[in-house]
């Protein structure tokens, strides 16, 4: 791990004051559970860390909003987090990564391709610039959305249960505090310059909005190993029902596309429909219609069927 | 080298002069007494130099000088000889360094010290052998060759702590955050289950 100043300030604005506005020259720390390993490996050399760990007006989870640096464990004891965000949160890793990360550093965690851990960048090139995941070890890399140049997956778990529940996302930056979507916090990068998040370098996230509004949700996740290990493929769906039917639905899937990935196909299938074992693989395969798998990653189209189909038969309970 | 005078305990103890039957906080590490030193105060930058804080162990204050960058493992081990959490992947994954943070396990190799200023920490070296938890995987044998053991106890002492009345299924997910090479996961269940039986209550220790 290179050296680096560290400084742990008491409030937003002065974490603000800390940070470059170019990327790489500072990181902020929360959990550190992601930050931790770019270091190590080499990935983030930032010259500066800033911690979070005093700024305690981003700490606390209520039903309307999840401070940045509550703690995966800190969401999992609030009876107030709609299913869909309990059922993703539970799956995250271990007891001590729950303790330690954070709902804010769960969202904003780098990417896992393998090539950019590697050092090969986010768009995993190698000296020459040819992309290395098409015709390399891409069996976890994306099925959707992977015309390139960005190859990898979005590791958020939580990110497409939030979606799914309309939740907004507050950023401070030098300018003062912006609410968007959180949706658009996460984007696909076009070139070397981008992350694959929209925020600035001098811009921190402060907290997640829930609306409430009384969707029923459901996250269902595709493992190969049910602990330690982030899933193969995930689906978060929630549902406005009127009576047996679905007035309307939210289906977004994750880790199989560099955002979490929304399907307007597949809340149109379930649009107007009574929730049946029919509806739901209909829904699926709407989901995974425009899949276009690379040359080891196939068998994720059919787990990414899976996820929605059962996540949509789980919120439909 | 700065880099290699940095690897050695402050206190001019080596590890391995350091073989003691006695906890290790209170032995030479934990007699230097904590000085009110500048910590981090908001907003002061500080390093990329070594930095003087203190760090609450075991219930006692003991004073360093290291760079931000060094992790609450390595402080652990090689500034203030407390080597009972071990570093084995140093990547999050293993659980061979957990130690208790606040009464919740956490893996050391994944924190910086300097963050852990201001909070409780708890290692191995706070448990006796008759304590619950040690006496349960030494009566049912939960180690082979022993080195995810003193992650392991802790993982499971704060487990206990914070669920004294587990059921098998409890305790597969409660300690899921550690592995045994040698696949000793069957003591370690019932090392677990049978301390549960005398942990109850969620008593805390008192150092």
């Amino acid at each position: 791990m290179e050296a680096f100043e560290y400084a742990a300030p008491n409030s937003v604005k002065e974490a603000v004051g800390l940070l470059s506005s170019n990327w790489g020259e500072a990181d902020v720390l929360a959990g550190g559970t992601d930050l931790l390993s770019l270091l190590k490996e080499g990935v983030h050399t930032p010259k500066r860390v800033v911690s979070l760990k005093n700024v305690s007006g981003l700490k606390g989870v209520s039903a309307s909003r999840i401070g940045a640096t509550a703690t995966i464990a800190e969401l999992l004891g609030s009876s107030s987090v709609p299913a869909a965000v309990r059922q993703a949160a539970e799956g995250i890793t271990s007891p001590q990564m729950r303790a330690m990360g954070t709902v804010g550093g769960e969202l904003l965690q780098r990417p896992r391709c393998w090539y950019f851990r590697n050092g090969y960048g986010l768009l995993g090139k190698d000296a020459k610039g040819k992309s290395l995941a098409p015709n390399g070890e891409n069996q976890y890399h994306a099925i959707i959305g992977n015309k390139g140049p960005a190859y990898f997956v979005s590791a958020s778990s939580l990110a497409p249960a939030l979606i799914a529940l309309e939740a907004t996302v507050t950023v401070t930056g030098p300018d003062g505090e912006d609410e968007m979507p959180l949706e658009k916090l996460f984007q696909t990068p076009s070139s070397d310059s981008q992350r694959e998040n929209t925020l600035q370098p001098n811009q921190v996230l402060t907290g997640i909005n829930l609306p409430g509004g009384g969707a029923r949700s459901a996250t269902y996740e595709v493992r190969q190993r049910q602990l330690m290990d982030w899933p193969l493929a995930s689906a978060s769906v929630a549902l406005k029902m009127s009576g047996d039917t679905v007035e309307s639905a939210r289906v977004v899937l994750g880790h199989v596309a560099p955002t979490p990935w929304r399907s307007s196909d597949a809340e149109s299938a379930l649009a107007g429909k009574a929730v049946s074992e029919d509806t739901a693989m209909a829904a699926a395969k709407a989901a995974l219609s425009a899949a276009t798998p690379l040359s080891r990653n196939k068998h994720k189209v059919q787990l990414a069927r899976v996820a929605v189909k059962r996540a949509i038969l789980r919120a439909a309970g | 080298m700065e880099g290699l005078k940095e690897t050695q305990p402050p206190n001019g103890f080596s590890r391995r002069s350091f073989i003691q039957g006695v906890s290790v906080g209170s032995g030479a590490a934990g007699a230097l007494l904590a000085t009110p030193e500048a910590e981090a105060a908001g907003g002061d930058v500080v390093g990329p130099g070594a930095v003087s804080m203190t760090l609450r162990i075991n219930g006692r204050n003991h004073s360093l000088e290291a760079e931000p960058r060094v992790t609450l493992l390595d402080a652990l081990r090689d500034r203030l000889d407390m080597t009972g959490a071990k570093k084995v992947c140093d990547r999050a994954t293993c659980g061979a360094c957990t130690v208790m943070v606040d009464g919740q396990a956490v893996y050391a190799c994944t924190m910086l010290a300097i963050e852990a200023e201001g909070r409780e920490i708890r290692t191995i070296e706070s448990l006796s052998a008759n304590d619950p938890v040690p006496r349960n995987f030494v009566k049912h044998d939960a180690q082979q060759c022993g080195f995810c053991t003193p992650g392991f106890v802790m993982a499971c002492q704060a487990f206990l702590e914070n669920n004294p009345n587990p059921s098998q299924a409890d305790v597969e997910a409660g300690l899921s955050g550690n592995i045994c090479r040698c696949g000793t996961y069957v003591g370690v269940r019932l090392a677990a289950l049978d301390a549960a039986k005398e942990v109850k209550g969620g008593r805390r220790r008192g150092y």
